[in-house]
């Protein structure tokens, strides 16, 4: 964390939205991510392999989508300011070809820590309406 | 052929040290729509405290995956990757990620856990710096199905 960058704690309250963004997912930005993360299971560009394991056709990467949920709260934030990260998988995004999926990502004030100065983030992204991420919260130090 | 629940307490590496890069912030940041300019310009990450271009919050996941393909491969564990489901993950930073740090990781095998033909296995990855200062713990589950 850096102290010129931390968001202030005064003024928070638990249940304020603190950022939120839509997210517009195609193969194009699965491709983009797969070569960033270096993870290449092809399950996230190629159709025919992802339905031989049993999958509607191609998803992305659950890793993706926790990343990109963060770069919501690290707008509000700052960058380098959350300790703690965390999130379950709970549903796949299915990225259609062509097309494209969004996910719609609200971050919110889940808890306050008045002593250690940190704010609980809860994260919450939506796919036409469900939940594809369980539990994602961020540990934020605040001034 | 199930998981090996005797894995548990096994740990690998530090391997080959990772060398954290401009180019490679700058290139996960794009792909997960990081906006910050402390991602991409040296000058503004120095303004914001950081010695260098700071990495975004699950930049470690990078660097922990390479960590983990070492368990996954492992065939005294028996991880069928073409089985394997991410469950979740968890980030804890000790400091921020900047470009210009070596990372070694050493990878634990927390807990494998099983039921209903699922096998949970929780790696936990340490990254420190080349001073053996640590930088982040990353806890990663897969979900193996054990079905043939």
């Amino acid at each position: 964390m850096s102290d010129e960058n931390l968001p202030a704690f005064d003024g928070l309250e638990v249940g304020q939205v603190v950022a939120t963004r839509d997210v517009k997912i195609t193969r194009d930005t699965l491709v983009r991510y797969a070569g960033a993360s270096g993870d290449f299971n092809p399950i996230h560009y190629n159709d025919v392999f992802a339905q031989s394991v049993g999958l509607p056709g191609v998803i992305a990467h659950g890793m993706f989508t926790m990343g990109t949920a963060a770069s919501v709260v690290e707008e509000w934030s700052g960058p380098g300011n959350v300790v703690d990260y965390q999130a379950r998988f709970t549903r796949p995004i299915e990225v259609p070809n062509p097309g494209a999926a969004t996910a719609t990502v609200t971050a919110k004030v889940g808890a306050l820590d008045p002593e250690l100065r940190t704010a609980r983030i809860d994260v919450t992204v939506e796919v036409d309406g469900a939940r594809v991420l369980g539990k994602a919260q961020a540990i934020v130090t605040c001034a | 052929m199930p998981v090996n629940t005797d894995a548990v307490g096994r740990s690998y590496g530090p391997h080959e040290p990772y060398e954290v890069t401009r180019v490679k912030i700058r290139e996960f940041a794009e792909a997960v729509d990081a906006r910050s300019f402390a991602h991409i310009d040296p000058d503004g990450a120095l303004a914001d405290g950081y010695d260098d271009v700071v990495a975004p919050t699950t930049f470690a996941v990078v660097i922990a995956q390479q960590a983990e393909f070492h368990v996954v491969v492992d065939p005294e564990v028996g991880v069928d990757f073409s089985k394997v489901v991410h469950a979740d993950e968890r980030f804890t930073h000790h400091r921020p990620i900047v470009a210009g740090d070596v990372i070694s990781t050493t990878v634990h095998i927390d807990a494998i856990t099983q039921r209903a033909g699922i096998s949970m296995v929780t790696t936990r990855s340490e990254l420190a710096d080349a001073d053996g200062a640590p930088v982040a713990t990353v806890l990663s589950t897969l979900a193996v199905r054990e079905d043939a």
